[in-house]
């Protein structure tokens, strides 16, 4: 495969992947606003930050206002992370890998691209805006599914799901370095109300409210909901699954090419420090610190499969 | 010499039958109810947007993906006209290879006077770089595409060779792929031969043609300028149906005396070389050095054999315009025969007779500039008002040698569907030719351009045209 293919497969999938968890955040951010009118502005800024866009947010608008956030994150080409932006590099990636992927994919692709077009090439009003999100969220889902149904499992389907995990699990990250506070002892002693709504919507943000009541009749607290998001294996957001999941796929390419490279030396010890972990010895070395030094090497070992697999020149 | 040109419709002939090769379609229509037809049309259009088959304009921002117009009624030819045609088309391909290989090597055609020597020498798409140079297995120009229009029951005339990079043979392909796909009840009823071998032959036709450095399995690559390129949904088509890697020129180096692609596990060797890309283009070394879209050293390892170049670097002197009205002398030359394909008559404006007189008729004529392309920088002289004509006139005895021009053909018309029923549109035809050095191969039927306008007789896509698929009835 050329290496050209396998960077834009990874990105592709990276976008795709972009567009969901923005659209996840939106939710949950939209839902805070609704029912916290005087916490929404700091809501919707927190959104902005999880989404890692806070500079190029601040350089256009002053305040942070629900019409203004939708708009960015959804719409606007000079935000490279917006929804429209990524979905327009999702499709231009596949157009540059269309001979590694199905027919099947590549229409899901490109439906999501015309189906997208169109709903958002207008404001979204707060009205239509549940809808709107729902939409991104599932055209993401079929093409996923396209890619589950049709694909071949080979190194083209592993440099794609490389891009879904590595995303995901920066994603998920992201969410939990803005809001590591809420989750911290000494805020959640209290247990105010405002902090069990910033709790649903950590979980909210990464889909998972429903599983924890699941999982955890009766009980909510910050400790568990720390405990689920980062080390749960079970949850598909979780850091430890991503991680699981990137090493699984890494060493079916090493078991394909037979070659051992700089990517997997990085990611083994990555998942050994989740699996050892318990979220007792993270909360005692420091949440944010954990998740800062996650999001560092999540990084670098994108930058590192670029690299070994010659993504570019 | 074209006053009150009558015009040859091809379903209905020109006394209103419905002709031979129409007849089962014809039987068949009649059975349809219009407004089927219709929900047809936009169901195909809804089709090919899905699909993703649209091609880039260049330089309009909001439209920047387009489709091109697709009409369900197809375009018929019988087995017998397409006998003929293959035959006309087989053997000028064929001459067309021997002089690009003789102008290369010792010019006979020129030491023998037929056609004159500052046509090629001075002439920008007569690369010195490939003098004395032979192409693996001989071929120049392995893929071609006879442009090719209609004025009469059997009258046929080349317009174009396009030996250079001829695009369009995916639209060939969907536009029948959603024909089958829309009507397969009709293809039951309709014995129309089959097209979809063009990917298989053209892998097979492209590895016969592999170099002497290759060992085992030829490896074939399409090379792209890149997707914001007018013909890449094209390119990635044709590599996804060979099963060919598709690459840009910053995939590609010079690895040990090979081009070499750039893969996940090092660089792999390619073999065959299906380029996208002008000659100009195709090495920053050997021809423009400001080139994004080629491969550095290119042009050396194919000297040395390392390599196939598809098309072979200067086959664009053959398709050249002015060379294009000595494409009869050239056949007779190589082959002793004549040609079976009519040229379309032709004045030089180089010389001074033939200006004199496309000047006093130029409200006539079709003009066309002798390295354009895609219906740019062309006038047609019915169509113009005073004041193009009077431009024009100035650009001509500016310089002249720039220019041809030629009657305006009365084009034969095919019916599309409008809102008010069947209505007749002009068109043309670009069959599609492979070269190998074992055989010739076309594959039956092409790519018909159809002007959508009432009366137009422009049917390039970059200008409006739409297109219909092709019909060659079994015998």
């Amino acid at each position: 495969m050329l290496g050209k293919t396998a960077g834009g497969l990874f990105w592709m999938f990276r976008f795709l992947e972009r567009s969901e968890n923005t659209a996840r955040m939106l939710d949950a951010g939209f839902r805070i606003a609704l029912t916290r009118s005087t916490a929404a502005e700091n809501e919707w800024a927190s959104v902005v930050a999880a989404a890692g866009v806070t500079d190029a947010y601040t350089a256009k608008y002053d305040q942070y206002i629900a019409r203004n956030v939708i708009d960015f994150l959804l719409r606007d080409t000079s935000n490279s992370s917006s929804v429209w932006s990524v979905i327009e590099g999702a499709r231009n990636n596949a157009r540059l890998v269309r001979t590694a992927l199905t027919r099947e994919v590549w229409e899901a692709t490109n439906e999501c691209w015309i189906t997208l077009k169109d709903l958002l090439a207008h404001p979204i009003s707060e009205r239509d805006l549940p809808e709107v999100l729902g939409t991104i969220r599932q055209q993401s889902a079929l093409v996923r599914g396209a890619l589950h149904g049709t694909m071949l499992r080979n190194d083209i389907f592993d440099f794609a799901r490389l891009g879904t995990y590595l995303e995901r699990a920066d994603n998920t990250a992201r969410i939990l370095d803005v809001k590591y506070y809420v989750l911290l002892p000494s805020a959640s002693f209290v247990g105010s109300s405002l902090d069990n709504v910033q709790w649903e919507s950590i979980l909210r943000s990464v889909s998972a409210q429903r599983a924890f009541r699941w999982l955890n009749p009766g009980e909510i607290n910050p400790m568990g909901i720390a405990d689920f998001i980062i080390l749960d294996r079970r949850l598909p957001r979780s850091l430890s699954f991503c991680y699981a999941k990137i090493v699984d796929n890494l060493s079916y390419l090493e078991a394909d090419y037979g070659l051992r490279l700089d990517c997997h030396e990085m990611a083994a010890p990555i998942l050994q420090r989740l699996k050892e972990s318990s979220i007792a010895s993270i909360f005692d070395e420091g949440l944010h610190e954990f998740i800062t030094a996650f999001i560092r090497d999540n990084m670098a070992l994108g930058a590192q499969i670029e690299q070994d697999y010659r993504f570019i020149g | 010499m074209q006053k009150a040109q009558t015009v040859f419709d091809e379903m209905n002939g020109e006394a209103g039958d419905v002709r031979y090769p129409y007849e089962e379609y014809q039987k068949w229509l009649s059975g349809e109810d219009p407004a089927r037809l219709r929900r047809k049309s936009s169901a195909a259009e809804a089709f090919f947007r899905r699909t993703g088959i649209t091609f880039n304009v260049y330089g309009r921002e909001e439209a920047a993906e387009r489709l091109i117009p697709f009409d369900i009624i197809p375009r018929v030819i019988s087995a017998r006209e397409w006998a003929r045609l293959e035959r006309g088309i087989e053997q000028r391909v064929r001459a067309i290879n021997a002089f690009l290989h003789d102008i290369y090597h010792r010019q006979e055609i020129i030491r023998a006077g037929r056609i004159p020597k500052e046509l090629i020498a001075n002439n920008n798409a007569f690369l010195p770089q490939m003098i004395g140079v032979s192409p693996p297995g001989n071929v120049y120009t392995h893929i071609v595409g006879t442009d090719l229009v209609r004025t009469g029951e059997n009258e046929f005339y080349v317009l174009e060779d396009n030996a250079r990079t001829p695009s369009g043979v995916s639209y060939m392909l969907e536009n029948r792929e959603t024909m089958l796909h829309m009507f397969p009840e009709l293809f039951s009823q309709v014995r129309v031969r089959s097209v979809s071998d063009y990917p298989k032959n053209l892998r097979r036709s492209l590895g016969d043609c592999a170099p002497p450095a290759c060992d085992g399995k030829p490896v074939v690559a399409v090379l792209t300028p890149g997707i914001h390129n007018s013909a890449y949904f094209e390119h990635s088509f044709l590599a996804d149906q060979m099963g060919a890697e598709l690459v840009e020129g910053h995939d590609l180096r010079v690895v040990n005396g090979r081009v070499a692609m750039r893969t996940t596990r090092g660089y792999d060797p390619i073999d065959v070389l299906y380029r996208r890309v002008d000659d100009d283009f195709l090495d920053p070394l050997n021809f423009n050095p400001e080139s994004q879209l080629g491969v550095a050293g290119i042009m050396d390892v194919y000297r040395a054999g390392g390599i196939t170049i598809a098309n072979a670097p200067g086959t664009g002197i053959a398709d050249d315009k002015a060379i294009y009205s000595y494409i009869p002398e050239i056949v007779e030359f190589y082959t002793g025969e004549k040609s079976i394909l009519q040229n379309v008559p032709t004045w030089r404006c180089a010389e001074p007779d033939a200006l004199a007189y496309v000047l006093d008729n130029l409200d006539e004529l079709v003009v066309k500039e002798v390295h354009g392309s895609g219906g740019y920088g062309m006038l047609v002289g019915q169509a113009a008002s005073k004041r193009e004509l009077s431009a024009f006139r100035a650009k001509l005895k500016a310089n002249p040698g720039n220019y041809i021009a030629q009657p305006t053909l009365a084009l034969s018309t095919v019916p599309i569907l409008t809102n008010k029923g069947l209505a007749p549109r002009h068109v043309d035809l670009r069959p599609f030719v492979l070269v190998s050095p074992r055989s010739v191969n076309i594959t039956p039927g092409g790519l018909t351009r159809v002007a959508l306008k009432a009366g137009s007789l422009v049917v390039n896509s970059s200008q409006g045209g739409g297109t219909k698929d092709t019909w060659v009835l079994e015998e």
